[in-house]
This record gives C-alpha cells, sequence and structure tokens, in this order.
C-alpha cells in the first residue's frame, strides 16, 4: 500500500537540505518501525517520493512524501510511531493512503503557497501592499533565469495564481510544477528591481504554506492539497 | 521570529558549507539544559571537520558515558571548516558547544580525543577560538580543564605546554575520579595548581605542566622528572579489564548530514594478537579482550532499532582474529536481511568462510578483494613480522577470482627498516603474480565484465613510539620518492602492467608526521608559530602548506632530521618512555632485535611472547594456548587478509 506522509518543518532543521532530510526520514521510518517496502538486491532502498525539495533556509507546514509499505496498524498509529521518530521541529501532520491511481508525490505538484516576512532588523518596503498590488498588477513580470547552457528571459506573470499582502508580510500562491516551478526568491527578486532596491534573500523568512496538486478537468484548474486526494485507513 | 537557539546567525549559517555541522539537535542528541542536577559541563572535542569527528566511535563511547551521569552534561564540539573559521575569527565569535550552543569557555572541562598527528594545529585552532589561552601555564580557573587522550597521548610530548591533563588509556575507567575530584576542588576553593597535582595522582593522568625535561647537548633527553616528590615517574596507561561489562552506545548520536561513518558500529574486540612489528594499535591496546557475542548480537538490534541506520559494520584491528566471528555473522546477515540492513565487513582473512560471508552481503562484481602484505618480499614481511605469505595471498586470490570477483586491492609500505631494492621490486612482482592467478584459475570463456584489476598502493613508513621499530631511522623525503619511482619502474616492467594500477602517497606530510611522532617539548614552540602562520587542517592535502611548515621549524632552530632520520642508540631515553603502555622496553627490544635478524615472533593466541601486558591478567594472556608442537603447522597456515 501506497501512503502519502504530510509534515511540517520549523527551527533550526531549516538549515537542513533536502537530500538530507531524505536520509533523515529513511533512518526515522526504520527508528518508527514502519514495515516499509525495500527494493531488492544488495543494496536495498526504501520505496520513497518526495513531494518538491524545499530550499534551506525555508520553514513550511506542507511538506509531503510517499512511501510504500507492506502492513499497517492504522493511520493514526503510523502518525504516533512516526513522531515518536522525529527531532524538534520536524512534527508528521498527516497521513493518507494512495489509491492504484494515484501519481506519486513528486510528479503530482502542481502549485505551492509561500508567507514572505520580513526577518528582525531587516526593513519592509514602504507601503507594502500598495506596491505588491501594483507589481502584480503589471501585465507580464519578466525576469532572467540563469541556466547552466543559456540566460533565458521568462514570463512569471502565467504562474502567479494568487497573491495578498498585509504591512509587514505577503503571501503568494504559484505554480510548483516541473515545468514551471517558480521560486519565491526568484519573484522577491523582480520585486525588489520594482521598487529599485537591492534584493538581500536572508532579509525574509520563507514559509511554504501547502503544496497542492491539480484535480481539474478540461484545462479548468483546480487545486487541492496533495492529501486531499488519499484517504484515511 | 528566531524561537530557537543557535550561536550563529542565520546570516552566517546561510552563508557556510554544510550548516547543519553546527546546529546540533540531531537524533539522540543529549540535551539537559533544564536539568537541575546538571553540575559538570564537559565538552567533548575531536579537532577536525564534524563529518569526521562524528565518525569516531570512541566519542561516541564516553559520551554516552558522561551524559548516564546525573552531574554531567556531555556535548560535542568539532573543528569549525575553514570558511567558518574565517567568520568566527573577523566576528569574535567564541567557539561553542553543539547541544546547548553554549561558549566553550564556559565550560569545567574541554576533553579533546587525539587521533594523528596532523591535527595538532587543529588543537590550537580550537583553543584559540574558544577563547583559551594556548599554554597550560598561562590558564585560570576561568577557563576549563583542557584533557588529551586518545592515540597520540602515547607521546603527548610535542602538544606537552597546551594541555593541562592527558588521560592516558582508554577513557571508560577514571573519568569519574577526576570529576568528582574537581567538584571537590571548587568546593574547598582550591587552586588550579593544587587540583592539576592531585589530579596528576589520579591513575592514568598525566599532569605535564608538573614534569620537568633536561637535554643532553646533543638534543636527546637527560633526564624527566615530576617536580614534587608524590608525583608518579611513571604513569601507567588505564584499561578496561571487563569490555563485555562496560559503557556502550546503544543510542549514538545519528547527523543529519552524511559523514564519513554512517553506520552503526560495532566493537567486537580491543587490542590484536598479531605484532605486526611497525604498528602502534597492536601494541598499545595489548592485551586482547574478546567481547562476549550475545553481548554484541544485543547491541547490533538495538543499535539499530535507535539509529534507523541502513548499515552495520564491524570494528576491530583484525576481524578475523575473534573467535566468535562465524557465530556473530550468521546472526548479523540473518537479522540484516529481515531488516534490509546492509553489512559491511573490514580487515577479514581472505579464505573460503570469508568468501562466503562476502558473496552474501555484497555484490561480488562491484566489490573488491583487500589484503596488505605491507612488504613486497617474504624476507621483509619477516623483519616487520607480518604473518601473510605470498601463498597464502595467492591460495585466497585464485579462491575469489573462481568465485567471481576480479578487482585486488593491495596495500604496502616503502621505507621499512632493512629494505632493499629487491624488496620494493616484489610489490609489483606480487601484483603481477595475482594478475597472472587470475588469467590461469579463470578460463577464458568466463571471463566476463570488467578484466581483473590489481590496484598497489604504499604509503611510507614512519616509526611510531611503543612499536620495536621506534629505533628506525626514518627515510628521507628524497629516498621515499626514490623508492616510489623503483616500484613504479617494476610495474612497468611486468607481463600484466596493464593490469596494474599503482597508487603512492605524499612524502612531504609523511615527514612531518615522522617528526611529531617521535618529538619532543622543542616542538610545542614551532607548532604554535605554525598555527598563527595560518595553517590548520594539516590533515587535508589542500590546507596543508609544507614550506610553511619546514620553515617555521628552522626557525625554531630545529631539525627534522634529529627526529626523523637520526640512528638512535639502544640506551636513549626517548620522550614517551616515562609512560607504561603495557608491553615493556625489554620487549620492543628483543623485538627490534628480532626484527634484524628476520626473525619472526607467533601471535599471542598460539605463544606468548612475554610482552608484559599479562600483568592486567585478563583476555588472551589468561588464555590456555595449543601445545607447541601444534603451534608450529598452525601458525604457517595463518594469514590475514585485511588491515
Ligand atoms: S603477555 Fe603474551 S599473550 Fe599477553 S599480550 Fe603480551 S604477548 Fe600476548
Amino acid at each position: 500500500m501506497r501512503v502519502r506522509i504530510k509534515f511540517s518543518k520549523h527551527g533550526v532543521v531549516k538549515f537542513i537540505g533536502h537530500l538530507d532530510i531524505m536520509r533523515y526520514f529513511q533512518k526515522a521510518i526504520r527508528r518508527a518501525g514502519i514495515d516499509v517496502t525495500y527494493t531488492t538486491g544488495f543494496s536495498p532502498h526504501q520505496v520513497m517520493s518526495f513531494a518538491a525539495p524545499l530550499g534551506v533556509g525555508h520553514y513550511s507546514n506542507g511538506e509531503y512524501l510517499d512511501i510504500e509499505v507492506n502492513s499497517h496498524n492504522g493511520r493514526q498509529d503510523m502518525i504516533d510511531r512516526l513522531n515518536g521518530a522525529m527531532v524538534p521541529g520536524i512534527v508528521i501532520e498527516n497521513i493518507v493512503a494512495l489509491g492504484d491511481n494515484a501519481g506519486n508525490a513528486m510528479a503530482s505538484v502542481a502549485a505551492a503557497g509561500y508567507t514572505l516576512e520580513w526577518k528582525d532588523g531587516y526593513e519592509v518596503p514602504s507601503n507594502l501592499e500598495e506596491v505588491v498590488f501594483e507589481f502584480f498588477g503589471q501585465e507580464c513580470i519578466m525576469v532572467t533565469k540563469q541556466t547552466k547552457k543559456s540566460t533565458l528571459e521568462l514570463d512569471l506573470k502565467p504562474g502567479i495564481y494568487e497573491i495578498e499582502a498585509t504591512a509587514d508580510s505577503i503571501y503568494m500562491l504559484v505554480d510548483a510544477s516541473s515545468s514551471g516551478n517558480i521560486k519565491p526568491t526568484l519573484l522577491l527578486e523582480a520585486f525588489y528591481s520594482f521598487v529599485g532596491k537591492e534584493f538581500d534573500p536572508l532579509a525574509i523568512q520563507i514559509t511554504r504554506e501547502e503544496t497542492y496538486t491539480d484535480i481539474g478537468k478540461n484545462g479548468k484548474r483546480e487545486l487541492v492539497p496533495l492529501d486531499a486526494v488519499g484517504e484515511d485507513f | 521570529m528566531r524561537d530557537y537557539k543557535l550561536a550563529l546567525s542565520d546570516e552566517i549559517l546561510m552563508q557556510v558549507e554544510k550548516p547543519a555541522r553546527y546546529i546540533g539537535n540531531e537524533v539522540n542528541a543529549v540535551n539537559k539544559a533544564n536539568d537541575p542536577n546538571v553540575d559538570i559541563r564537559f565538552a567533548m572535542c575531536f579537532p577536525d571537520v564534524y563529518e569526521i569527528g562524528m565518525s569516531h566511535l570512541g566519542i561516541q563511547i564516553l559520551y554516552d558515558m558522561f551524559n548516564q551521569w546525573e552531574d554531567v552534561w556531555c556535548e560535542r564540539v568539532y573543528s569549525p571548516w575553514v570558511d567558518l573559521d574565517k567568520i568566527m575569527r573577523e566576528k569574535n565569535i567564541p567557539l561553542f558547544a553543539l547541544e546547548s550552543q553554549d561558549p566553550i569557555k564556559d565550560f569545567d572541562f574541554l576533553g579533546i580525543t587525539i587521533q594523528y598527528e596532523m591535527c595538532y594545529t587543529n588543537i590550537l585552532q580550537v583553543l584559540d577560538l574558544a577563547g583559551i589561552p594556548l599554554r597550560t601555564k598561562s590558564r585560570t580557573w576561568e577557563h576549563p580543564i583542557v584533557v588529551g587522550g586518545g592515540p597520540c597521548v602515547y607521546n603527548p610530548e610535542p602538544i606537552a605546554d597546551f594541555f593541562d591533563i592527558f588521560y592516558i588509556g582508554e577513557g571508560e575507567t577514571r573519568f569519574r575520579e577526576l570529576i568528582d575530584l574537581y567538584k571537590e576542588a571548587k568546593a574547598n576553593g582550591d587552586s588550579r595548581e593544587s587540583f592539576l597535582r592531585k589530579a596528576a595522582q589520579i591513575p592514568g593522568m598525566y599532569v605535564p605542566g608538573l614534569y620537568e625535561v633536561t637535554y643532553k647537548e646533543d638534543g636527546t633527553i637527560a633526564s624527566f622528572e615530576p617536580i614534587f616528590e608524590e608525583l608518579p615517574r611513571t604513569i601507567h596507561k588505564e584499561m578496561v579489564t571487563d569490555v563485555s561489562n562496560t559503557y556502550y552506545p546503544m543510542k549514538p548520536v545519528v547527523p543529519f548530514i552524511k559523514v564519513t561513518q554512517d553506520r552503526v558500529v560495532l566493537e567486537i574486540q580491543r587490542g590484536c594478537i598479531r605484532g605486526c612489528r611497525f604498528c602502534q594499535a597492536g601494541q598499545l591496546y595489548r592485551p586482547v579482550r574478546e567481547r562476549d557475542v550475545e553481548v554484541l548480537k544485543k547491541y547490533a538490534v538495538e543499535m539499530l532499532k535507535n539509529t534507523g541506520h541502513e548499515e552495520i559494520s564491524l570494528s576491530s584491528l583484525s576481524s578475523s582474529d575473534y573467535s566468535q566471528l562465524e557465530e556473530l555473522v550468521n546472526f548479523l546477515i540473518d537479522e540484516c536481511k529481515a531488516t534490509s540492513t546492509n553489512i559491511s565487513l573490514p580487515s577479514l582473512r581472505i579464505d573460503a568462510f570469508s568468501l562466503d560471508v562476502m558473496s552474501k552481503v555484497q555484490d561480488v562484481k562491484k566489490s573488491s578483494l583487500t589484503f596488505a602484505p605491507e612488504a613486497g618480499s617474504q624476507r621483509l614481511r619477516n623483519v616487520i613480522n607480518k604473518g601473510l605469505t605470498e601463498e597464502v595471498i595467492l591460495q585466497g586470490s585464485a579462491l575469489a577470482f573462481k568465485g567471481g570477483w576480479s578487482r585486488v586491492k593491495l596495500y604496502f609500505m616503502l621505507g621499512l627498516p632493512t629494505e632493499t631494492e629487491e624488496d620494493i621490486r616484489g610489490i609489483a612482482e606480487l601484483s603481477n603474480k595475482i594478475a597472472s592467478t587470475y588469467f590461469e584459475v579463470v578460463p577464458k570463456e568466463e571471463r566476463k565484465g570488467a578484466p581483473v584489476q590489481i590496484v598497489a598502493s604504499t604509503s611510507f613508513f614512519i616509526p611510531k613510539p611503543f612499536t620495536p621499530f621506534q629505533w628506525a631511522r626514518m627515510n628521507t623525503k628524497e629516498e621515499f620518492i626514490e623508492k616510489a619511482y623503483i616500484t613504479r619502474r617494476a610495474v612497468m616492467e611486468q607481463l600484466n602492467q596493464k593490469r596494474i594500477k599503482y597508487n603512492w602517497h605524499e612524502a612531504d606530510v609523511s615527514i612531518i608526521e615522522g617528526v611529531l611522532a617521535r618529538g619532543d617539548r622543542k616542538l610545542a614552540d614551532a607548532i604554535e608559530m605554525i598555527y598563527k602562520k595560518g595553517c590548520i587542517f594539516d590533515s587535508w592535502t589542500e590546507y596543508y602548506k609544507n614550506d610553511v611548515w619546514l620553515e617555521s621549524l628552522a626557525e625554531c632552530g630545529l631539525d627534522p632530521a634529529f627526529y626523523t632520520t637520526r640512528e638512535r642508540s639502544l640506551d636513549e631515553i626517548f620522550p614517551w618512555d616515562f609512560l607504561d603502555c603495557g608491553v615493556t622496553k625489554e620487549f620492543l627490544m628483543r623485538e627490534w632485535k628480532k626484527a634484524l635478524n628476520e626473525e619472526v615472533s607467533l601471535n599471542c593466541k598460539t605463544q606468548c611472547q612475554g610482552c608484559g601486558a599479562n600483568k592486567y591478567g585478563v583476555g588472551i594472556c589468561t588464555v590456555d594456548r595449543t601445545a607447541k608442537c601444534e603451534v608450529v603447522t598452525e601458525s604457517s597456515n595463518e594469514a590475514e587478509g585485511g588491515n
């Protein structure tokens, strides 16, 4: 049976990168005594799929990974066992069983919501609400993206689904699919150049609030959290 | 917004490579931050980067021991990597412990494990970044008591000035006494000096500041004396007598980032029966003490459960000599199969049993066989007492080739005492014979996949204290390089040269290691100067600065040749002679003479060599040995693969 695990990540563990979080979960699942499925052969490994890598330094309230288990004692038991094996800062928020037709976590990602907050000691751009409104009101939002081979001119606008601002924070819901992923920092860079200021990535604490998949039909987008496609067990 | 306590700001952590090295909070890390019972703060340091330090079993053992004690909180600290080192100096950030993130300077003790000579400048880095005066004589109660341990303390003299205490021997036995003495001294308002003077009377404790050395005109030692009458003239090593019934970390700390030793480590025994004459560990940890196999099985299961590690490995100097190996390995194979755990088996003698085991736990096509003949000819192997014969190597290889292996790794040393060009050429010839064996035993139609490959590696021999070769002359850099060339040329002359790959080590750093290994107190000024000129991480090739070492030694009026290539007389007083590691100087001298006569000594299991370690009355020394006549036949069949 495939299950999808939702977890949050806060505190010092924000400095643990994606690959190390994968390693962390492999060991945590063993500590928790979950009857997880392994590949066969000389160095067996767990069948595991992570949704979207989270940048080092970011918090999250909505991370996902899929694993496969041979047996279990129900959803709550699995949540409790895993929470017993976590370090402070990482909390198992939910686990659901996936149907046979559900795509894996990585392939399912369509969008992600992020909150951006200014850290202590850094200046919030003045009139944030208004400026954000102006910035996202533009026809298109052009950025240059540096890839290994070339520099690309890119319009971010079609990938921005929702934007909200308060006096000192921004929330945005953006494309996070493998083909059109928008990194919040890339958008922030464009925002800072729009307001004519230098962007300092250290100024802002980014929290991924949720990761979404698209269950819409006929080209109509309908975003739901990644654990909405599974069931209790 | 920052709701956690870290010594480094987000800005710094986002700027350095692998910030996870500095944030603590790993699985099984011990946090006693709000524990009112904690009275003693102990910082345990491995003076190298986190990934190396976290891979060390000894620290995990002591970390577990200390934290079992209610009144002690033991935390870890490692060398900040060069990027953070620079930032900490610029911004005056004091070195901190991982668990509490508190400055080291406020701790009661700073324990430093000293595993190799080339970490000496990193010891100074740790002290300096912590804000602790480098020299023991400049410290006050404001500073932690700096305690050194580990194999290098069997000649602590080059770094004697930087330590308050050296703990000689295995850490499990005397720390409780030391800590109680410390608490008493603090309660009584005693001076730091008076505490150290009392500490020097606890067995195993060497307080270097309380001993004086005088030198002869030729630079060798004239006398080594304690400055107070009540202090011991000889410091005896501390040793665990019952290794099945002592501290062992059931819940080792599990790092977030990948470290060198990313697995459960099961130490199956301490010590080694073999008595190879170049090997320091083989003498220091005598006598051999085995752990009970049932205890080990329990440890293995428990530790895998508590860490979630996907791999387990056995640790010892020579695993094949463990008497219950077969039972343990069979148990692990079953257990690991059930839990999809990998097993790694280092230092196994190559024979039918080990090949069978290896074929069960690893992919034969991807793995390689390892032999450590150490010398190219039988004559020289007799000199170094390495009981591995060509016949055994070729038989083992043949067996393995038939079993599907096609890669062989061979380890040798260059610069061993009495070595001739013929011995050196033997390295190439042996490699060639192994390749030929492959073509003999594997028929053409079965030679699938990668063709046979022999990788021969040489390191340069460095004489170490407390070995029969402590009297030996070390080679010069030029001699070393010449010998590496001879080896390479000889390899190229072989019939199967295309199948042989030859690697050799840097010579420069071996010379400095040789200086430090048999060094004396005169070296302290040079080490400090070298550190102050910016050298740290000398064991990392990319950071090792040979010119700074050589020029600083010269500036301090020291000649490397005095420590390396000088011929030592049998009656010379060595800097480490005041230590007793269990084996007697008479035994070592007897072995040195036997070496020069190309005579071998049997291992402890077949015949006691009277090394002196039987005074502990434990381990192999207490075991009944086989009758003499059997001894000879048995020993001629013995050989080991790894190690
Ligand atoms: S006393 Fe004999 S048996 Fe014991 S360690 Fe020494 S040589 Fe080996």
